[in-house]
């Protein structure tokens, strides 16, 4: 399969990317492992591809200021190798190592996946639950926007047609949060068919995330509060579990019947408050 | 519209001038004329035309050559040094670690990255490195040996040195 014929342009630098995209029908190319696939299938056919895999600045991984701070185009293999994520934010890289598989994780990046929004994609869920900032750019400046208001709908986000994601932003979890990524696999994709990211504070908040479950993913507020500054214990799980997904529109398809796909959350959502309170 | 591309393929330099919707597996097999790289599903699944890009396996079939511009590749041809078979050819060779062959070359540069990070890997490690790439004679269970052997050989030849 060969994608429809396209222009190319590799740019060296964020803004050269930036003023590459003010014309019309031009993709942002920087992993390419959603959307070589989906030009493969002539699914998508861009007329322009602006590659911005050369801007190395856009891969690195560093803390500053009490956040880490990840480059859009740091690969899943990238985060999940790193000692800071392993350091800090252990959530990225126990979650990293459950995306596609080898050779995917070697080139597919978090910006990508964030802005391609796949209902069942990894990182939405562990962005939301590690309460992540995503820096967006344009040729008009800068914005920062949370996680939780960045996923809008099936494959849609806040980003705009003008902007690039530069940077996910995220406070370091302060000494003895715990938290986990458990997620029931679409055995031939390795999507989530569900998946829960959980991180819970030292306070007793309770960070929980579904991907996989409905159009986008979520932050569940509804079984947060239910758990919130309770002891993990089997009854108080037993609460967030019959808390979540209320008012949820549950996705359903040939893998996953709508009633099927809400036990599954709920299990899952189970398993990683468990673990997290072990 | 072409866009010229520089490449170094098992240690030789290369430059051509492509279309930028080709895809670097068909660069290797086409241009270069280096089929041991295979197209199998030919949708990022399958991983029979895994090689190295700077190192990392990389599905080729869904890198497009311009992206690999500068960048240093190596295929299963360029495995072995001086007709000495690396040793997971070795080991694939010595464990019956294929059947109808067409997934080896991906499987053994998959492996060969495993190696890299990981040079004891446990049964279940490799199991898992090894999800992006399928055996459709369902071989698993000795390509998971091949891939002990061949990182007990490559232990074995550490201690030598």
């Amino acid at each position: 399969m060969i994608p429809a014929a396209f222009e190319y342009e590799k740019v060296k630098t964020v803004d050269e990317a930036l003023a590459a995209l003010s014309d019309s029908d031009t993709k942002i190319l920087a992993g390419g492992h959603s959307l070589i696939p989906a030009m493969k299938l002539r699914l998508n056919r861009p007329a322009k591809l602006v590659d911005i895999g050369g801007i190395t600045a856009l891969k690195d991984i560093k803390e500053q200021d009490g956040e880490i701070v990840i480059g859009a185009a740091a690969t899943h293999a990238d985060i999940m190798y790193h000692n800071l994520i392993k350091k800090h934010l252990p959530l990225f890289a126990e979650g990293a190592a459950t995306i596609g598989d080898l050779q995917v994780r070697n080139h597919g990046t978090i910006g990508g996946s964030l802005a391609h929004a796949d209902p069942a994609a990894d990182w939405p869920a562990m962005v939301l639950a590690a309460d992540a900032v995503i820096e967006l750019k344009s040729s008009n400046g800068r914005r920062r926007i949370p996680a939780t208001e960045f996923f809008t709908g099936l494959f849609s986000t806040a980003l705009q047609p003008n902007e690039i994601i530069t940077e996910i932003r995220i406070p370091v979890p302060p000494d003895g949060t715990k938290s986990t990524y458990q997620k029931f696999v679409q055995p031939a994709s390795r999507f989530a068919l569900a998946a829960c990211a959980v991180m819970r504070f030292t306070d007793g908040r309770t960070n929980i995330a579904f991907t996989g479950v409905a159009e986008n993913a979520f932050r569940d507020g509804g079984a947060e509060q239910a758990i919130a500054g309770k002891a993990l214990d089997d009854a108080s799980i037993k609460a967030a579990v019959n808390a979540a997904l209320q008012g949820v529109s549950v996705l359903g398809d040939h893998y996953a019947s709508v009633p099927y796909r809400m036990h599954l959350a709920k299990v899952y959502l189970k398993k990683a408050l468990h673990k997290v309170g072990a | 519209m072409s866009t010229k591309i520089n490449v170094t393929v098992n240690g030789v330099q290369y430059s051509h001038f492509v279309e930028p919707r080709l895809l670097l597996v068909s660069y290797l097999r086409d241009v270069l004329h280096l089929t041991g790289t295979h197209v199998g599903c030919d949708t990022s699944n399958c991983g029979a035309c895994t090689i190295h890009v700077n190192g990392k396996a990389t599905k080729c079939c869904t890198l497009l050559a311009v992206q690999a511009d500068g960048c240093n590749i190596t295929t299963i041809e360029g495995l072995s040094n001086n007709g000495e078979l690396h040793p997971l050819q070795e080991g694939f060779n010595e464990c019956h670690g294929l059947q109808c062959g067409f997934c080896t070359p991906g499987m053994i540069m998959t492996a060969a990255d495993l190696l890299q990070h990981n040079p004891q890997p446990s049964e279940a490690d490799i199991r898992h490195a090894l999800d992006g790439n399928f055996c459709r004679c369902t071989g698993y269970h000795n390509i998971v040996k091949s891939v002990q052997y061949a990182a007990q050989k490559m232990k074995e030849k550490e201690v030598v040195h």
